[in-house]
């Protein structure tokens, strides 16, 4: 089940393959029917007629559905416009505690102002004696945002190691699960996340919208949108219910996500070893932690990551370096200079599988990519 | 479940336009790439789709695509201009001005504001629901940061004097933002003509698609906002966030269309509207027409029915889609704030529609819709005390 692809105008033989999945999927079939059909149904969930009372009832069922597969209470789910916005709802919905962070997160979580930062190990994974000194040394409770798993690199935190530190310290936990849900199927209710992000486009639904999950409906953030008091005043705004019903639809076809983890792994385990078999200097960031399933973060030490992606590009390959949101540059990767990995952080790109990455898709990859890095790789020598 | 209902409420939410929805549909598959995806062809094409849209929604407003950031709709749009400009200020202008039938996110944009240290000016407006200017001039003066008008309203759809606004705003050295979500596509609106500093505009209100909207933000001079929303540094940092491309492609499709079409369609919604406002009053007596009969938009129409009580009202008008008070605050038993705004009791407030018409109302419904208001107004005042007062030669119960 292959997403469709296109085929480059300029080079018309070079079929494109999309290895980026960490910064968006393309649309599930299952979404996309759910989304086109829903983009054709009339109404303002806020109206009382029956119009309205029909776009009200297919938002509802949706929120049940995320609900259900969170093991959360319907009423504790706000939906939003992405994830960067369940992020920012969260950081800033409780003034009255400190900000703390880990030192990898996401911007929409770290980019604003923060009272402290939790520092992470070589592997990226959160260094539990220093988080407990942090909470300790104030206090004035705190919010501690740490990500579920990491977009660059797909390091995954022991989020309930770090939920018991918290809660032993009064502090409250949010923890952004953009990039691990649907890859990684943990026991959410015992994960002990008071508040989680999730993003529909990231999953292989719509673009535009998210939701920030509550454990306790009642211990809500502070409204960021204000306005017409949807989502139980959480969150202002006219629903955006085509997405909202895909998000919906694509949470139901992830289906087995046992079965997809491990279809990836095994596909990741390929490229990997196939890869550094061919070039004995690439390096596997987070190799030694556990990391999601779809996600390879690599460097080859010589080579410049722009340089490297450019080089892909012109193969067909798309992968990413860094992180994806900044316009314009490739600047050296954040979270690897957070894991101290000062000399590849200009190096290091992101290779992210997904629900359309095949086997066939997975050879061509290594075959393009060892190529171009050996010819860059000579380049480089000869100059 | 009865036959469809006949959708007469466009000022909450209009259709997808079929053109609209046929250039967004490739963006969610074929070209479903992140537009901040430097790196490869399938974020160039996204992104490239995403400044056409932005060059479509700025040709409307008169506005260079510069000026456009993109956003999750109107309502965040509100927010973002207001509380972005008021938070990113430090000097000596500490006072906001709005108006009492402002949208709810305008007004508790400013409230928010109110608590967090600005004095803010909710002004009235006329019977007619227009602003008065010389209220305006009265409170405004060098320590305003910021004067909030609506450019349409979206319950009775009358038509704020903008430029005039906006011509007082520059004397004074404050700043004009305009809730624009009812008026784009609409009336001709040209930020340059109008002074406007800020503009909110909507997706969803204009035959493009729900979740996505923009403001407009002058460059010259630089109008500084202090972002709401924090992260990857998109919009230019001002609003953060991954950019919904085929919602972004829906909403300049949707601009473009309205461009091209917003003349003449206009005057067919007026014609529309003067159809259905004549069929009523033709045939009920105690019709009040709310905000001003002539400097309103085509496709609204709000009235009230005295000598009634009105919460009933809708249950009766099961063959249309139309709405008492605002869509936000309609699922409550709150009379309309905005009509009350005009002076309207509560009786009458709670006793009024609003009929949204539009690009594909067509005269056949406007039958339907005179003959379901009359029926439904006719029976409810049969239960009426009120009607009853009223037949026997009372007074004390009109307006």
């Amino acid at each position: 089940m292959a997403a469709v692809h296109p085929s480059r105008p300029d080079r018309p033989s070079v079929t494109d393959l999309y290895f980026d999945y960490n910064a968006t999927a393309p649309l599930r079939d299952a979404a996309f029917n759910a989304v086109a059909g829903a983009l054709r149904q009339c109404g303002n969930a806020s109206s009382v007629h029956r119009v309205g009372r029909g776009v009200r009832a297919a938002i509802e069922s949706a929120r049940e559905q995320l609900a259900a597969r969170l093991g959360r209470a319907a009423d504790g789910v706000i939906f939003t416009s992405g994830g960067t916005e369940a992020n920012n709802l969260a950081v800033r919905g409780f003034p009255g505690r400190r900000l703390l962070v880990s030192a990898v997160e996401h911007p929409s979580v770290g980019a604003g102002p923060v009272d402290g930062i939790v520092a992470v190990d070589r592997d990226g994974i959160v260094d539990l004696a220093a988080l407990d000194a942090l909470l300790a040394a104030d206090p004035q409770p705190a919010l501690l945002a740490v990500m579920l798993a990491n977009n660059e690199t797909g390091v995954i935190q022991p989020i309930a190691e770090i939920a018991r530190v918290a809660h032993r310290h009064g502090a409250l936990l949010h923890v952004d699960a953009v990039q691990a849900f649907g890859k990684l199927d943990p026991d959410w209710d015992r994960l002990g996340a008071d508040l989680l992000s999730l993003s529909a486009h990231k999953i292989g639904g719509p673009p535009g919208v998210g939701a920030l999950v509550l454990a306790d409906p009642d211990r809500a953030p502070q409204a960021l949108i204000q306005g017409g008091g949807q989502e139980r005043r959480h969150r202002a705004g006219t629903e955006n219910m085509p997405a909202i019903v895909g998000f919906a639809a694509a949470l139901e076809d992830l289906g087995d996500i046992g079965a997809e983890t491990a279809r990836l792994q095994a596909l990741k385990d390929r490229l990997e070893s196939a890869c550094q078999a061919a070039l004995p200097d690439m390096v596997v960031l987070g190799r030694a932690a556990p990391r999601l399933a779809n996600t390879v973060c690599l460097a080859l030490p010589t080579l410049a990551a722009h340089t490297l992606v450019m080089a892909l590009d012109l193969e067909g390959i798309a992968v990413s370096a860094g992180s994806a949101c900044s316009s314009g540059k490739v600047a050296p990767s954040a979270v690897l200079l957070a894991m101290g990995e000062t000399a590849l952080a200009g190096a290091a790109i992101r290779v992210s599988l997904g629900w359309g990455s095949t086997a066939q898709e997975i050879e061509l990859f290594i075959e393009r990519f060892v190529a171009v890095a050996n010819r860059l790789s000579a380049r480089h020598r000869a100059a | 479940m009865s036959e469809a209902q006949i959708y007469l409420d466009y000022q909450a939410t209009t259709p997808c336009d079929p053109r609209v929805l046929d250039k967004m549909l490739p963006y969610f598959r074929e070209h479903f790439g992140n537009a901040h995806s430097v790196t490869h062809s399938f974020g160039w094409r996204a992104e490239e789709a995403g400044e056409l849209a932005r060059e479509q929604i700025a040709a409307l407003i008169g506005a260079q695509a510069k000026e456009i950031i993109f956003t999750s709709g109107a309502t965040e749009s509100n927010n973002l201009a207001i509380k972005g400009l008021a938070r990113c200020h430090n000097g000596r202008r500490r006072h906001l001005v709005t108006v009492a039938t402002e949208h709810k996110c305008v007004l508790e944009s400013c409230l928010r504001l109110e608590r967090e240290g600005f004095s803010v000016t909710f002004l009235p407006v006329g019977g007619d629901g227009l602003l008065d200017l010389d209220r305006l001039e009265a409170v405004i003066g060098d320590h305003t940061l910021l004067v909030s008008v609506m450019a349409v309203n979206n319950e009775i759809g009358v038509i704020q004097p903008l430029a005039e606004i906006g011509a007082l705003c520059r004397r004074h050295g404050a700043l004009l933002h305009s809730d624009a979500a009812q008026a784009l596509g609409k009336i001709a609106l040209d930020v340059d003509g109008l002074a406007v500093d800020l503009m909110s505009l909507s997706g969803h209100k204009i035959y493009g698609p729900k979740g996505v909207g923009a403001l407009y933000v002058r460059r010259r001079p630089r109008v500084p906002l202090l972002a709401e929303l924090d992260g990857g540094g998109q919009e230019r940092g001002l609003r953060s966030g991954t950019l919904p491309t085929p919602l972004l492609v829906g909403f300049g499709e949707a601009c473009r269309i309205a461009a091209l079409e917003m003349t003449e369609e206009q005057n067919r919604l007026k014609g529309l509207r003067d159809q259905l406002y004549q069929g009523i009053v033709g045939r009920l007596p105690g019709v009040i027409l709310n905000g001003h009969p002539e400097r309103r938009v085509g496709g609204n129409l709000n009235l009230s029915f005295a000598w009634l009580e009105g919460d009933q009202l809708l249950r009766r008008l099961d063959r249309i889609a139309v709405s008492t008070g605002s869509a936000c605050s309609a699922a409550t038993l709150e009379p309309s704030y905005v009509l009350r705004a005009l002076g309207l009791n509560s009786e009458l407030a709670h006793a009024s529609l609003r009929i949204g018409l539009g690009r594909f109302t067509t005269t056949a419904e406007i039958e339907v819709a005179i003959d379901s208001i009359v029926t439904a107004v006719t029976e409810q005042r049969r239960r009426s005390p009120l009607w009853a007062l009223h037949l026997e030669g009372s007074t004390l119960v009109d307006r």
